[in-house]
């Protein structure tokens, strides 16, 4: 029994601290540690530092401009980036497409797109769940009927996020009503420009525009964005939600977030001491702060599996459930540790030159990311499905 | 043993219900709760016209009721219409003009009626809900008195007539004694307020006193009795607000249990999986138990240990199911769930605020065991 990392992978631990550390601006990490959303631009500004580094696309076979990163190296990346408040690297064509690509794509594919997603040329959003597909996703209806050299796309993709900056769609589209509804489905790549394309913006609870709805009225599609083969989507779509999903339950997030917490609790005061030494606050951050060490622990066992060869299977959902529940109660406990200081409400806050905050510093988002993070459970299919898919998958039920 | 309410009871509670349900469509409420005054003035006027807010005091004071059963009713039929207009300020503000006695008096009239608008400041930035914390200076002198400090996230603090503020004439910050109450009059010298939306919707600001100078006859009460009425204003606030959430419970309740009815995937309603169904139930059973705490509070002991308790008890309830309620109902209408344009969003961001007014669930378990050794 080792719970270490290796001191080849500690020493790779070293050199991201250091990466980190150069490269990350201490404004864009504050900005990140107060719950801010980085901009487009940021996000841009970072991928580009990034894949300078050749670190961007770190889980993608060398051959085609990855880094071939084994899974503990991935996870050590992804866990030092989180602790350093960086902000993540957009999923959408980096860890979701790519995979798909290379593994299903023709070479002409390939060629084309992978490189456009390393130097930033698209940005990539992800259109699988509709208005009655969700948890259901397999029912999906948006149709692509086949005319000439063409698809022409109709139907409505929703909770679309980042639509509104991006240049192209990954779509699960309806080829075929016959049989089951799984057999139907194939996976098309579209133009966010094409005419037909309608974003509309969707204000989620606490007010912040993260997510779409996507409409689709005749737009036409060239056939050879097709990916594989038409009416086997839902087997790539399958293949792109468990992909590599060892860093699921978000564990550098938490710890960071954690740290974050103490600190705003020790300089909050009740009877002139500090929040984080009241025993009833205390007790919950003990809770919470014990479940995270668990849960750390879990997942590098789950990572030593992947490691020596196991495909993360169900595993991953377990992650996702106890990862998603302890980073809820983190933002719920900053919250609560603001006081009266939670209820002030500053959506201006992400203007130049805002200056006008009252209370803590913490307080700035504390209540709208506790709000906002209520979707943690809810997408990537829900902490619901996930269960389904536990029991299912391990225990057979 | 009778919970039903009595026939005047039942007529307030209909013509309110009804009234706040005609005013505050859920885009209407959305676009005042955000608006840059926090309310109403129309409407408020409206509501002052109809008289509701004497329901909350006695006739003694000048109103028509103000039991713990009237304050009760009045909360929760704000709390299912989401109702952003200054009742609570009314109430509190007005409770403690009664305290202060004559020289008040024209004040509290205007209260009642609703002429005037009341607010109340007794959190600062270090106090975390502790009533005897208090930083905020008064210093008597030949003309009455000077007020120095920062009164925290006062409600509708900015369209007050009158802000009822706790100072320090003497002692240390954490002292019972050396406090006292001041009715501070909108527009004073030194008086400023930098205001804000709230994230549940509403307004409120930062009260800042800056050698405030006041008369005399502007104090409400001092000593020992500056507390014992800080905390009496509190019991009020802990009924009012655990009435409020939950009428917004009940509310989130029919939207969740709606979702489930004709939300659709794999072919039949969400609401046929056992496993939802099972979460619903424990949400309802947990709803009934939250009515069950307002109505002890309600009664508003004249023993103040029962008292102090049933209050205490009553605001952790809400506190602790409130937020299960509002993440409950949020993760079982999924997405849709998470929007702006659903109402149950806006509700679950209210009822989850309720816990950072007049004290969170572990203020409120420690006062209760504190109480339960006085007894």
């Amino acid at each position: 029994m080792d719970l270490n990392f290796s001191a080849e992978e500690e020493a790779f631990r070293g050199e991201v601290q250091a990466f980190l550390k150069e490269k990350l601006r201490p404004e864009l990490s504050a900005k990140m540690k107060l719950g801010g959303a980085p901009s487009k631009a940021e996000m841009e500004e970072w991928h580009a530092l990034l894949n300078d580094r050749g670190w961007l696309a770190n889980h993608w076979p060398k051959e085609y401009g990855g880094a071939g990163w084994a899974p503990v190296k991935k996870f050590i990346f992804e866990l030092e980036s989180e602790l350093a408040f960086a902000p993540r690297i957009v999923p959408f064509g980096v860890s979701m497409l790519a995979p798909v690509l290379i593994k299903y794509g023709s070479d002409a594919q390939k060629k084309y797109w992978l490189p456009r997603i390393l130097d930033g040329s698209d940005w990539w959003c992800q259109g699988y769940s509709e208005p009655g597909a969700g948890s259901d996703l397999a029912s999906l209806k948006t149709s692509a009927v086949r005319e000439g050299d063409h698809y022409i796309v109709n139907g409505q993709k929703a909770w679309t996020t980042m639509a509104q900056h991006a240049d192209m769609i990954f779509c699960l589209v309806r080829t075929s009503k016959e049989g089951k509804c799984q057999e139907g489905i194939s996976f098309l790549l579209i133009d966010m420009k094409t005419a037909g394309i309608d974003v509309k913006p969707v204000i989620t609870i606490e007010g912040g525009h993260e997510v779409n709805e996507v409409f689709f009225t005749d737009v036409k599609v060239p056939i050879e964005n097709l990916v594989g083969e038409e009416n086997i989507g839902w087997t790539y779509a399958k293949y792109l939600l468990t992909y590599e999903r060892t860093n699921i339950a978000g564990i550098g997030g938490s710890i960071a977030l954690l740290g974050h917490l103490k600190q705003a609790a020790q300089k909050r005061k009740k009877h002139g001491k500090p929040l984080l030494d009241e025993p009833y606050f205390a007790a919950r951050v003990a809770r919470v702060e014990i479940a995270l060490e668990n849960m750390k622990t879990t997942n590098l066992r789950v990572l030593a599996d992947v490691a020596a060869g196991g495909a993360p299977g169900a595993e991953s959902s377990l992650l996702k459930i106890k990862g998603t529940v302890i980073y809820q109660e983190l933002t719920s406990l900053m919250r609560r540790a603001m006081g009266a200081y939670a209820a002030p409400y500053f959506p201006e806050a992400a203007d130049e030159g805002f200056n006008g905050q009252v209370g803590p510093d913490e307080a700035l988002h504390a209540a709208e990311d506790y709000f906002n993070h209520r979707k943690l459970s809810i997408f990537g299919g829900s902490n619901e499905i996930q269960r389904n898919i536990v029991s299912k998958m391990m225990l057979g039920l | 043993m009778d919970f039903k309410l009595n026939e005047d009871r039942r007529m307030l509670d209909e013509t309110l219900t009804r009234f706040l349900a005609d005013k505050y469509e859920i885009t209407k409420r959305n676009e005042i709760a955000y608006s840059d005054a926090g309310h109403d003035a129309n409407i408020w006027k409206e509501i002052a016209e109809l008289g509701i807010i004497g329901a909350l005091f006695t006739e003694d004071e000048g109103g028509f009721s103000g039991e713990g059963f009237d304050i009760a009713l009045v909360f929760e039929a704000l709390g299912k219409a989401l109702c952003p207009e200054p009742f609570l300020g009314a109430l509190l503000a007005g409770k403690a003009l009664v305290a202060g006695g004559a020289d008040h008096a024209t004040m509290l009239e205007d209260i009642v009626t609703g002429a005037k608008i009341g607010a109340v400041g007794f959190e600062e930035e270090a106090s975390h809900y502790e009533l005897a914390h208090v930083a905020s200076k008064a210093t008597k002198n030949a003309d009455g008195y000077e007020l120095d400090g920062v009164k925290s996230v006062v409600t509708h603090a900015q369209i007050a007539d009158v802000i009822i503020v706790s100072a320090r004439l003497s002692g240390d910050v954490d002292d019972t004694a050396g406090l006292a109450l001041f009715a501070v009059p909108a527009g004073v010298d030194g008086l400023s307020i930098r205001d804000y939306n709230n994230v549940d919707g509403g307004r409120a600001g930062e009260v800042i006193l800056s050698k405030v100078k006041i008369a005399s006859n502007a104090l409400i009460a001092e000593g020992e009795a500056a507390f014992a009425l800080l905390e009496t204003l509190a019991g009020y606030a802990h009924l009012a607000l655990s009435a409020e959430g939950l009428g917004i419970m009940e509310v989130m309740k029919l939207q969740t249990l709606e979702f489930l009815k004709l939300r659709t995937q794999f072919g039949v309603p969400i609401g046929k999986f056992q496993v939802l169904q099972h979460r619903m139930v424990d949400l309802v059973l947990e709803i009934e138990q939250a009515r069950s705490a307002v109505i002890n509070a309600a009664t508003l002991s004249d023993d103040a240990v029962i008292r102090g308790k049933n209050l205490s008890a009553a605001k952790l309830t809400i506190g602790e199911t409130g937020h299960k309620v509002a993440e409950e109902a949020i993760q079982l209408h999924g997405g849709i769930g998470m929007t702006w344009e659903m109402p149950v969003s806006h509700y679950a961001k209210r009822l989850v605020m309720i816990d950072h007014q007049f004290g969170d669930e572990d203020y409120h378990l420690a006062r209760y065991i504190e109480l339960s050794k006085s007894a």
